[in-house]
């Protein structure tokens, strides 16, 4: 099967290639190549480590967008245990773009909210790729007000280029869906852990995307606007995406600079794809490990700390008049 | 230039407060073309009737603070919060730099952000108002526009007020990058705040808003108001064009669409919002103990 290979990747894969073609060849007849194969093998794992050590923000966006890369699925079902999905916002239909489940980690039972994109094209075309209809989000918020009605944290997983941008998106009242997740989160009265595993694609994600932990793997990103879409704003050129991932300031690190985010999970070297069971097991056990310290706070104080975390965030100039 | 400077150089440009008069601030006397009927219309006509065009009624752009004395009691608006404007926080350069653009709408405008807040009265209720003012780079939310307007939400609730704002927006500033797109969040749960104390939020929305401000704390409006032909709505129509490969249903995204969809009450044209709020906040607001405004 031939494997993904992203834009800035494509040295590498083509020495991979190389190598792994030479290592078919049969050596005993062939001495002399062993030593050209140890020092390609060499130069490949040298390029691999700077490729991938220090990616840039467009790079990270790619990583993000790696269709190997753990989805909310593979999250759901290695880390979960008892998982009953909810189904439909109760109204219009069912939005395969977004899961919602009552499900089990470790010692907590929580309400899963994220978004779903597809493992197959047969899959994304169902789940519209991971971006949400105005049903996904009022599902979203069925489920949030189901989670404060029985004292439920809710868990949600990031991962959408953002709410679909549709026709009926619009007449059903796309804006009025997200509107009204942001309220309901803002004010639910049980702990609110959110972790970004993909693409954090603006209002789409934001829906489900605030709390009282915000957990960021290294190359997810989140951001006001796609790198493109900015891009066609800012030069009226999507090709110039890299710069304007860069100037968007949309990494984890970013993030935890501006006071949004406030842990980063590690990937393995070239993307969390390379190793999903070490990076899903990592999420596992920081979900856990803030649903433990939040379990303790008084509800009132949740939603207080959760307002006064949202009002800390900005950044402006004030003189008195 | 430094912020500083800058407030020191808006103290000496003085900013008269106009009501009826054009976005374009062009002086009376001036002819001007109406883009819907194509009559050509004299400015001081135009003023007087809130800049709505008298032979078609054509709603033109009005700055915000016009808006806000268009809305509210005569002589009643204290403006709050007017030293609250945006800096760079990303130092974001790609194109045009940020920090000239912000310059640039300061020295236009006259204003220190997108957004102009206060007190007033509207038919004796106490309220608190804002106005997003389009000029300013296209009336975007950044950290100090989100800052705006929380405020006005926490005014009303720490003063028992209702809320009534006038929203025009292109959305989320993008040059704040994720600082402006939290501003949703910020706004949409100061606006929870005022809905669970039982106050009322008056939504007016006029031509055009989009994208974050949309989805944030415009669409949490116990009743929503829109002026006649306003745009509204959260993918702008040149995407949504893209996206579904086929031209786009007439009045898409309207005033008028928005009440067959079931997302606006009403729509109101300029000359009647006064009054229209007014009556809403009649029924919404909680009866006030010896209340002025
Ligand atoms: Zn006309």
């Amino acid at each position: 099967m031939a494997r993904y290979v992203m834009e800035f990747e494509r040295p590498l894969a083509e020495l991979e290639d190389k190598l792994a073609e030479l290592s078919r060849l049969d050596m005993a007849a062939l001495p002399e190549l062993g030593a050209e194969i140890a020092d390609l093998e060499r130069e490949v794992e040298q390029l691999r480590e700077t490729l991938y050590s220090a990616l840039s923000p467009w790079e990270k966006v790619q990583v993000s967008r790696h269709p190997d890369r753990p989805k909310t699925v593979d999250y759901l079902e290695a880390l979960f245990t008892d998982v009953v999905e909810l189904c439909g916002d109760r109204a219009f239909g069912d939005d395969q773009a977004i899961v919602t489940a009552l499900a089990t980690i470790g010692e907590h039972r929580v309400m899963v909210i994220g978004h779903r994109k597809g493992r197959t094209t047969k899959e994304n075309v169902a789940r519209n790729f991971g971006s949400p209809h105005p049903e996904g989000f009022r599902k979203a918020e069925r489920a949030m007000r189901t989670a404060a009605k029985f004292g439920l944290p809710v868990v949600t997983f990031l991962d959408t280029a953002g709410a679909a941008p549709g026709l009926e998106d619009e007449e059903r009242g796309q804006a009025w869906a997200i509107a009204q997740c942001l309220a309901t989160l803002s004010d639910l009265p049980v702990p609110v852990v959110v972790v970004g595993i993909g693409e954090g694609g603006s209002g789409g994600a934001l829906a489900i995307g605030f709390g009282d932990r915000l957990i960021m793997l290294e190359n997810a990103y989140y951001s006001v606007i796609s790198p493109e879409m900015c891009a066609v704003i800012l030069y009226k050129d999507a090709a110039r995406a890299p710069e304007s991932a860069s100037a968007l300031a949309l990494t984890p690190d970013d993030l935890v600079r501006l006071g949004i985010a406030d842990e980063i999970v590690p990937e393995p070297l070239g993307g969390a794809h390379r190793d999903p069971a070490r990076v899903i097991a990592d999420v596992g056990l920081r979900v856990e490990s803030a649903l433990a310290s939040l379990a303790a706070v008084d509800p009132g104080d949740l939603t207080e700390r959760r307002y006064e975390r949202l009002r800390a965030i900005g950044v402006f100039s004030e003189e008195s008049k | 230039m430094p912020i500083n400077d800058w407030f020191r150089q808006r103290e000496s440009r003085k900013y008269t407060v106009s009501t009826g008069t054009a976005a374009d601030g062009l002086p009376d006397g001036v002819w001007r073309k109406c883009p819907d009927c194509g009559k050509t219309l004299y400015q001081g006509e135009v003023a007087k009737a809130l800049s709505v065009c008298p032979h078609c009624g054509y709603h033109f752009e009005l700055i915000a603070r016009d808006r806000i004395e268009a809305l509210v009691d005569e002589g009643s608006f204290g403006e709050t919060d007017a030293g609250v404007g945006s800096v760079d926080p990303l130092r974001f350069a790609a194109a045009k730099p940020y920090s000239e653009s912000l310059e640039k709408a300061r020295a236009t405008t006259g204003l220190s952000e997108a957004a102009v807040t206060g007190r007033a009265a509207i038919g004796g209720q106490a309220v608190a108002v804002g106005a997003l003012d389009f000029r300013f780079i296209g009336a975007s939310m950044g950290s100090a526009v989100g800052e705006k307007i929380t405020r006005v939400f926490e005014l009303a609730l720490a003063e028992r007020r209702g809320v009534v704002l006038v929203i025009a927006s292109g959305g989320a500033r993008m040059q704040e990058g994720m600082l402006s797109l939290m501003q949703m969040a910020k706004t949409a749960a100061a606006a929870e705040r005022l809905a669970r104390a039982g106050l009322p939020y008056v939504a007016v929305l006029v031509d055009p808003t989009y994208g974050g401000v949309t989805a944030s704390f415009t669409a949490l409006a116990d009743v929503t108001f829109a002026e006649p032909g306003a745009h509204v709505g959260f993918a702008g129509p040149r995407l949504v064009e893209q996206t579904i490969r086929r031209s786009l249903p007439k009045g898409f995204q309207t005033a008028e669409s928005l009440v067959d969809h079931g997302m606006v009450d009403e729509v109101v044209a300029r000359g009647d919002l006064r009054d229209r709020v007014s009556t809403v906040l009649g029924y919404l607001m909680p009866p006030v103990a010896g209340g002025d405004a």
